[in-house]
């Protein structure tokens, strides 16, 4: 570990080779010009695979598009732009055997705006990477739920048709789960996870680096499954109806395992990480719960996220290859789809609020100037939600038609999640009890997201117990309840994050009144939209229809006009954003005085993060106690030695 | 904490209670019951929602007070007390929570219980679901199920099998009959849903699932499809009619080959 600082120990000058220049750099060198022609180069590969080997097999047609877009759109011409970027450049030379390029660190570090738009391997630069991109498909995504809203607004059928509807709501759901709450955590803590355990960077960059190409790739995917309309079966493409819908679910099943394959590298960088590079002194009990949480979320991924690869896996080869996974009348199970599915998609909400969790507890307790209530209780809950989370999935089948008897320990499993879910919203509290609580925009979101997260885990008590959920399954009880977890749990803490770590992340504090403005606008607007969906839903309205009872007219009107103050309030969040970035005050090293490593170093970091390696003595959350430190740097070392027999 | 603050927060917890408890009472949220299953998940829903209340007031009195009281004065720069910890509060936290979701566990399970019945004297109604209609089909008395368990509708392939079933696409019922509800679709998964009956059950190709209803007041009712089952799903909508006995028994003597 200290090797490795030492031997990166930030060159005081940059050695920069002068670009070689000519035609040749510009056409062969890793860049955008390379990646474009590449991309050609790689759908040109794949169509003349599929075309020459349906004519080998004397198959009709021989140009069969279906196919053809598979494996070289969806496959292929991704391939192509990942390595014309760079992204290979280092294995494919050293798996030929040809001389590796050392590393020299140019590709380290962003000095300008172009930096950010190239294979770079600095973790703070992929983590703003991830963070600015997630936020595109978080507005894109947006706009197709005002859409969705647009349609919904009067009970009779208005501007889209059935299966345009069905397309907006599925690639809404897909764009906000897997291009926008996943990987914006995963952003975050890119961004701050090595610098709070005191490491130079992640335990693999290059890896690092490609994780965050595969997502816009995966997003651009699923926003083109607009020219190829057929993304009608809902984010949970349930099959049989998936493999029954037109060509362009093949999107979907694709760029999910873009997107999945992104997570779980990031995941298992997370994990080595964390169990590798912890500077020393920082054992597992010193570490602040943000860590704690994306441990525990990145053991999720990692043994969650290859079942929904499978599932999507299964689908499209029944469309393509024509198996019969889920196709009855040749002896397929449908249910087979839904145990596999949810076997990921239910430990994937918490893969979307864990990360969140850990951003809470960090913000909570700088804020009210207090240790965090119960430290060693809210990283254990953590540890229980982890395994709780895989025993619970077919709790979205309790009117499946599954085994009845199955609907009993699940429930069960179900309902004991609320319990550490319980302790960790009690010991928040606990945490502002008698602090001195600073109402700065990222507490407010941090406390938004608590007041929003119990409504949101009351209601999915509520859908734990089996006979209310016979009754509101697959209404919009459930969208409200997913939106209250979702928007109001995760989506504020990803806001949360974003402001309490915009000074660190930019050098530049934003605009604190705006901030405060955008909370607020959204917060009214979200309860407005989605408190009155639990009452339509209960009340007979299902989910998921583009026209509806007239009864539920007037309710969906109020949402409706919500929602569109809700979309406008994100508004002020980009544009306080964008301003902040270019002409905010400077920031100071640690403007909300925190304890934790990453308010030690300047804001922005330095390039290596540290320039002198720390070595922690403490808890990082000492508020109050006086003396009490969580890190000293080389300087003090003796001093350090002294705190830790003290401590002993 | 000191009794002044714990009789705040109990001042401000029962205000809470109170309008979430007239949230509860007064907006209309289950639409009126209408069959014996629906009540038994209605006891369940209020039985839970006023645990899900006590919770609520608990939390939100507790934020409400620390939030408004602990604020920090703007020129206030020192830090709160650093408390660590209280094992007597975690433990608090950890059992009471735990009681309460246990006893919604067994309340749960003896309404599903009781709701999963198959009583004897049960009179059997298939339902197919198909893009994008309901079909419903009443077998004749001493019928035999074919080898799927179906007696109108070939499970696989949807087609009627009995001539001698009435069919009908609104689902007629009797009042005061244990109806066995027995659904299949023919080609994507279906859900069947009548709000007023609270009883729901996913329809799915290639299997049998069943569904116990016992309507106990006559009327016309929504009967939806909540499955998302492809372009027209909005549209699978039809009524469920509930008729006295001997109105149903006439309905069902009508046209059909005997």
């Amino acid at each position: 570990m200290t090797a490795t600082v030492d031997e990166h120990a930030a060159p005081e000058e940059h050695v920069v080779t002068p670009p070689p220049t000519g035609w040749r750099h510009y056409l062969l060198g890793p860049g955008w010009i390379r990646a474009i022609w590449m991309t050609a180069l790689f759908f040109g590969l794949g169509l003349g695979l599929v075309v020459g080997l349906r004519a080998l097999a004397g198959w009709d047609p021989i140009f069969f598009w279906e196919a053809i877009i598979t494996v070289a759109a969806l496959v292929a011409a991704p391939l192509g732009f990942l390595a014309g970027l760079g992204a290979f450049d280092y294995w494919v030379a050293w798996a030929l055997g040809q001389p590796t390029k050392p590393e020299d660190h140019s590709g380290h570090g962003a000095r300008n705006w172009t930096d950010y738009f190239r294979i770079n391997t600095d973790h703070k630069v992929i983590g703003i990477q991830y963070v600015t991109t997630t936020i595109f498909f978080f507005l894109a995504g947006g706009m197709l739920a005002m859409l969705v809203r647009a349609e919904l607004a009067r009970p009779e059928a208005n501007f889209v048709d059935a299966q345009t509807y069905n397309e907006l709501f599925s690639v809404h759901a897909s764009l906000m789960i897997f291009l926008f709450v996943i990987p914006a955590f995963a952003g975050l803590a890119n961004f701050v996870l090595p610098l709070m355990i005191g490491a130079p960077d992640m335990a693999f960059p290059k890896l690092n680096a490609l994780s965050y190409w595969l997502l816009p790739i995966a997003g651009i995917m699923m926003l083109s499954s607009f020219f190829f309309p057929g993304f009608g079966a809902g984010w949970t493409n349930y099959a049989p109806l998936s493999v029954d819908q037109p060509y362009g679910n093949v999107f979907f099943s694709m760029a999910v395992q873009w997107a999945g394959a992104s997570s779980i590298m990031t995941a298992l960088n997370f994990l080595v990480t964390i169990i590798t590079m912890r500077a020393p002194g920082m054992t597992f009990w010193r570490m602040p719960l943000l860590v704690w949480a994306n441990f525990t979320t990145s053991l999720l991924v990692v043994i969650a996220t290859p079942f929904i690869a499978g599932s999507q896996f299964f689908v499209m080869f029944d469309r393509v290859l024509h198996t019969n996974f889920f196709e009855v009348g040749e002896g397929g199970y449908p249910l087979g789809y839904q145990h596999i599915f949810w076997f990921y998609s239910h430990p994937a909400v918490y893969i979307m609020i864990l990360p969140g969790f850990g951003i809470a507890s960090e913000v909570i307790s700088t804020m009210s100037r207090k240790p965090i209530f119960g430290y060693r209780l809210m990283a254990l809950s953590l540890v229980a939600i982890l395994i709780l989370g895989f025993s619970v999935w077919a709790h979205h089948m309790f009117v499946a038609g599954m085994a009845t008897w199955l609907r009993i320990p699940m429930m069960i499993t179900t309902l004991l999640i609320a319990v550490p879910t319980g302790i960790k919203v009690f010991s928040w509290l606990a945490t502002t009890w008698e602090g001195k609580i600073n109402f700065s925009t990222p507490m407010l979101w941090a406390l938004g997201f608590v007041s929003q997260f119990v409504i949101g885990g009351l209601s999915g008590i509520m859908l734990g117990a089996v006979p209310i959920d016979i009754h509101v399954s697959d209404t919009y009880f459930i969208v409200a309840h997913i939106h209250y977890v979702l928007l109001g749990g995760s989506l504020f803490l990803i806001f949360a994050g974003i402001y309490y770590w915009f000074p660190k992340m930019t050098g530049r504090m934003f605009n604190e009144k705006l901030g405060k403005t955008h909370f607020w606008l959204t917060f009214l607007a979200f309860n407005a939209t989605f408190f009155p969906m639990h009452i339509i839903g209960v009340q007979g309205m299902p989910r998921r229809v583009y026209t509806y009872d007239p009864q539920f007219g007037n309710w969906n009107l109020f949402i409706s006009i919500s929602s569109f103050v809700l979309g406008v309030s994100f508004l002020i969040f980009v544009y306080n954003m964008v301003v902040s970035w270019a002409r905010g005050e400077r920031a100071p090293a640690n403007p909300w005085r925190g304890k934790t490593l990453e308010w030690q170093v300047s804001s922005p970091p330095p390039l290596f993060n540290f320039d002198e390696i720390p070595q922690v003595v403490g808890s990082p959350y000492e508020y109050g106690v006086p003396g009490a430190r969580h890190a000293v740097f080389n300087g003090d070392r003796e001093a350090a030695r002294e705190e830790e027999e003290v401590r002993a | 904490m000191r009794a002044g603050s714990l009789i705040r927060v109990l001042f401000v917890a029962l205000l809470l209670a109170a309008i979430a408890t007239a949230i509860a009472i007064f907006v209309p949220w289950l639409p009126d019951n209408a069959s014996v299953e629906g009540g038994r998940i209605d006891f369940v829903f209020w039985f839970v929602t006023a645990i899900c209340i006590a919770i609520f007031s608990v939390v939100a009195s507790v934020s409400v007070y620390s939030l408004v009281k602990f604020r920090a004065k703007p020129d206030d720069d020192s830090d709160g007390p650093p408390v660590h910890g209280h094992t007597g509060l975690e433990i608090a936290w950890t059992a009471i929570p735990l009681l309460l979701v246990l006893s919604m566990i067994v309340v749960s399970s003896v309404a599903l219980a009781k709701n999963d019945r198959d009583p004897s004297d049960s009179m059997r109604v298939e339902v197919l679901g198909q893009q994008f209609a309901w079909l419903v089909a009443y077998p004749p008395a001493g019928a035999a199920e074919d080898a799927d368990g179906f007696i109108c509708f070939n499970r696989d392939t949807g087609a009627q099998v009995d001539r001698r079933c009435k069919g009908s696409t609104t689902l007629f019922l009797p009042l005061d009959r244990h109806v066995r509800l027995h659904l299949t679709s023919r080609d994507v998964i279906h859900s069947f849903w009548v709000p007023e009956f609270r009883q729901k059950q996913d329809a799915v190709p290639g299997l049998e699932t069943e569904i116990t209803v016992t309507p106990t007041r006559t009327g016309n009712f929504p009967f939806i499809c909540t499955e998302l089952c492809g372009a027209g799903h909005s549209l699978m909508r039809s009524r469920a009619i509930v008729m006295p006995q001997s109105q149903f028994d006439a309905w069902l003597r009508r046209g059909v080959r005997r």
